[in-house]
Parts: C-alpha cells; structure tokens; sequence
C-alpha cells in the first residue's frame, strides 16, 4: 500500500475509532469478533473476542464412549477431520497399548496428507479471495472437490469423516480407490503449478503480501505459533520429522521453510507443503502393504461380520462394545501430530472406564490466532485481512 | 513410537537443586514423564526451564478435575524444548477452596489464553494474570462447565421429564 496516500499518523492522532471487525466478516473465516481501535488508517491496538463457535466439545467427549468420541474430534477443525480422527486415535492407541497393522499405518498417513491438501487449497482460495484475487478461488475449489470425492468414496462422508477409528480404519478401502487416488495426484503438480502463475509473480499479490505480518521468530515461538507461520520464519520444525507417527519416519519428504516471514513465505510454505504431500502420497500409493486395516484386538476393534454369524465369542464381544463400549486403562497421554496448521495434540485421560474421563485438545489455531494482534498492531488496516488469512485457523478448531 | 525422549531424570535434578522443594513428585505413564510441581514454585521452575534448560516453548494449559477427590484440581502444562526435541509436562495440584495459582504470563506470552480458558471453564483463578476474563464463554455465564459436577446440559436446560 502505498503510505503516502493515506492520512499520515500525525494528522489522525488524537482521534481514535474503535471499530468492530466480525464476528460475521467474512474475511475472519468463521465467526472471530475483532475489536480494533483506529489512528487514521493506522491500527492501535487489537483484540480478538472468540467463543462464537464453542460448543463444548471437550465436555461432550466425557458423555461418550471412547469410540464415539472419534466424530466429535471431526467437529473441531472442520477442514483437517482426518487429522484429527488421527491424533485422537493415537491417543487412545497408546492408552490401550494396541498395535495397528503397517497397512492401516500407511493409509493413514495417505489420508493425512490428503487432508493436509484439501486444507491447503480452502486457504489459498480463501486468501487471494479476502485479497481481491477471485479466480483463484476457483481453481482452487475445483481440485478440492476432487479430494473431498476420495473422502466419500472412503468413508460416504465428505467432510465429517470419522475414518480413522480406534484400532485401525472404519471401514475396508473400497475397491478402485487406488486408482482414484492416483488419478487426482498424479494431475495435482500442473494443478499447483496454475496457481503459481496466478500468483507467484503478481505484482497486486506482491505488494499485498511482502512484508506484511512479520514478526521475529523469538516472538513466535513465546507466543506458542506452529506449523508454516514457523516454517515461513525459518525454523525447521514439522512434527511428522521430529517425533514420527505412523509409520512417518518411512517416507521421504522435505520440510520446506523460508526465512523472510511474512505473509507472502507464507504462502510459498504452504504451497510447497502440498508438493511434499503429493509426494508421500504418491510413495504411500507405490508400497502400501497388504494385510489386515484394523488392528487384533477383538475387545476393542468389532468382529467381522462373517465371525459374529459363526462363532460366539465373536457375538460376546460385538454386542459387549456395541452396547457399553470398551475400556481402557487408566493412565493419561499426550499425543502431537502436524496438522496443516501447526501442532494438533490431544491431551487424554483415562480412569479406566468406557469413557473418557478428559479430552483437551490443543489446538494450533488457538494459539495461532493468539499472535495476530501483535502482527496488526501500528500497521494498516488493510494488512490485518492479508495477515489475519495467512495464519490461516479455523474458528471451529480456535473454540472447539 | 514414543513421542516423548525419554530421559527427563537430569532436568528433574538440576530444578531440584536449583528450587529445593520445588519437584513434589515424579511419574511415568506410556513413557511420558510427568512431574508434580509444588504450586507455589511454578512461575521459579518455568522461568528455571525456559532459561536455562531450553524449554523454548510452553504448548498449552489445562486443568483436570478429579472430584470428589481432594485436592480437587490438576493444573497441566505442556512444555516443549525446540532445540532438545523433548517434552515436559508439570502438574500442579489445586484444592477447589483455594483454586488460585501463580500466572505464567511474564514467563510465555502463550501462557495467556490457555489460562483465561482454565479459569473459564475450570473456575481456577491466576493471579497476576493482566486480563483474566472468560474467553470461550459470555461474560455472564454461571458455572465453569469443565467441572465434573456440572451437567453436560448445563443447568439451565434439563430434559422434559426433570424438574
């Protein structure tokens, strides 16, 4: 923006407008109220009012049982369900000690890096659109309509998956999902590519995003920011490298980073993100292993549908977890998995009953959306939208 | 599959030398280290852990309530080291009479919402906390619903057939 044009800070002094953004914005992606007091076109002071969306889902999770719980988890960032399913599943797995087969392991992180894509393309979309850019939109949803086809074709849901359940997967991968998946990802980097030539070089884009939303990677990092904000300012981080789930550590991708941190490394992060991803995709779909996509363990996991006709000890347990759940050890764990926006963990304890006895899910666009008024405050009005969309959370996932 | 590496002993040493009487107790579940914190020590041990043992990070707050147990409360923190690649996690335990700990603020600017969300829905005050409001609830809501004695309707909405 060119400053110049503007009414200098001087001549604005003295006359302060508090001005309330949101909460049904709709460049605050959900419902983020955002009270900012005004100097000119210069912001003073910022101060974000959440909880629009809370609908208690942590205290919900305490009603159900452990198995139950998995769709709540899909509430919570409603564009990364998967990684959710996930994290919590892991959760729990280690709570119960279960081992699950390499075959689920592998589609897991399919999934997992398919989500990862799919939350991708809704911020790209979402943020050339809040910055004026609204064919990329477009473009954008179309492949992410691609994804979310794979997603039904897994589960028969679109987004509120529940796919990945305690002990292995929800259902059989359907027939032909191979084929379907390699189909969309093989096309995926000319996909990429595209948008790259909408916007890489575009000098509207440019000015919008260099420079805009910086802050120093100390102050990140004490703010508790995670995931491509981080990377963007040049910390290595990905969990998926660091502590690896699911069979990560068997894949070969590279943890892109930039050093400039602004919103514009944001968006070179998260494109070359979705490269990545494609790639792992791509060797999950080259060596996924065969055998069973549900772990043995008969108490938690419910029989086979040919076993609960044959054999009684089968029909015990079928009509045992369907009607009061399975227990779990007492005990309490923290899981962390990379979520497309930074480090998801769930926080899980157990007294050794049907249910959970607490889930806190730490969420990274809570703490993400915890470092925005330090990177608007005593900058333009303007940038607040490009900085505000380039943290890029959820406020399903801020509010649970 | 370990998320956590797992050896905290000489961290859980040097802030016991450090802070006597600091390290309350020191448990292990699933390979995950945890360690119970005397309250009033909390802000001495993070400021400890952030400076000189390069806990970087403070990755959230929360509280466990484990009524009617006495004391009631568990305050968590989940602390993470960038450059070790390793986690810690502090308790500290807090009777419902006097749910008040120290604020972690001046230590990690993070530390912030994580305890207005524990003091919303767990009712446990911070002292010296700069703006300790509720955050996910309005400003007049009764009750701190994380609370296991509080109804997962609320108190407001009971089904038909209740009172």
């Amino acid at each position: 923006m060119n400053d110049a044009a503007l009414e200098t800070p001087a001549a604005a002094a003295g006359r302060r407008l508090t001005l309330n953004l949101g909460p049904q914005h709709p460049s605050t992606h959900g419902v983020l109220r955002l009270l900012v007091e005004i100097e000119g076109e210069f912001i003073r002071k910022a101060e974000p009012d959440i909880g629009f969306l809370h609908t208690g889902i942590e205290k919900q999770c305490e009603a159900l049982t452990w198995q139950q719980a998995v769709t709540l988890t899909d509430r919570v960032d409603y564009l990364a369900n998967l990684s959710n399913n996930l994290c919590y599943a892991l959760a729990v797995e280690k709570l119960l000690g279960l081992e699950i087969p390499p075959k689920a392991q592998w589609m897991r992180v399919l999934l997992a890096e398919l989500t990862r894509i799919n939350s991708h393309l809704v911020w790209l979309g979402t943020q050339a659109l809040d910055i004026g850019a609204m064919s990329v939109f477009l473009y954008c949803f179309r492949e992410r309509e691609d994804i979310l086809r794979i997603f039904e074709m897994f589960s028969g849901q679109r987004m509120m998956t529940s796919y990945i359940r305690i002990g292995g997967l929800a259902l059989e991968p359907p027939r032909g999902w191979d084929r379907a998946v390699s189909k969309f990802i093989r096309g995926f980097p000319a996909k990429i590519q595209e948008y790259e030539d909408l916007l890489t070089r575009n000098p509207i884009w440019l000015r919008r995003t260099q420079g805009v939303g910086c802050l120093p990677l100390a102050d990140l990092i004490d703010l508790g920011v995670t995931g491509p904000v981080l990377r963007a300012s040049g910390l290595a981080w990905d969990i998926r490298k660091t502590e690896p789930y699911s069979s990560y550590e068997k894949f070969d991708f590279a943890i892109p980073t930039r050093t400039e941190g602004d919103v514009y490394a944001r968006y070179l992060v998260r494109l070359e993100e979705m490269r990545q991803s494609a790639r792992i995709v791509e060797q999950a779909l080259a060596g996924m292993p065969e055998g069973a996509y549900q772990a043995d363990a008969p108490k938690v996991v419910l029989p086979d549908r040919e076993k609960m006709k044959t054999q009684m000890e089968a029909l015990i347990y079928h009509f045992k977890i369907v009607t009061e759940g399975f227990q779990v050890p007492a005990g309490e764990v923290y899981q962390a998995v990379e979520s497309p926006r930074g480090e998801l963990g769930y926080y899980v304890v157990s007294d050794g009953t049907a249910k959970p006895y607490r889930v806190f899910m730490r969420t990274p666009s809570f703490a993400n959306l915890q470092a925005l008024p330090r990177m608007i405050e005593n900058r333009l009005l303007a940038d607040t939208i490009a900085a505000m969309g380039s943290l890029d959370f959820v406020l399903g996932d801020v509010d649970r | 599959m370990s998320v956590q590496a797992a050896d905290v002993a000489p961290i859980v040493e040097a802030v016991a030398a450090r802070l006597p009487g600091a390290v309350a107790e020191i448990r292990s579940d699933r390979g995950q280290a945890i360690v119970y914190i005397a309250p009033e020590a909390i802000v001495d041990v993070c400021r400890f852990l952030k400076e000189e043992q390069q806990f970087e990070r403070l990755a959230g707050i929360t509280a466990v309530d484990w009524y009617p147990l006495d004391p009631r409360f568990e305050v968590v923190y989940f602390l993470h080291s960038l450059s070790r690649q390793q986690r810690l996690r502090l308790k500290c335990r807090v009777a419902e009479e006097q749910a008040e700990l120290d604020s972690l603020t001046a230590v990690w600017r993070s530390a912030n919402w994580y305890e207005r969300e524990v003091f919303d829905l767990f009712g446990i005050r911070f002292r010296g906390h700069p703006n300790l409001r509720r955050i996910m609830l309005p400003e007049d809501w009764e009750g701190h619903p994380l609370r296991k004695d509080y109804p997962v309707h609320g108190f407001k909405y009971g089904y038909k057939d209740e009172s």
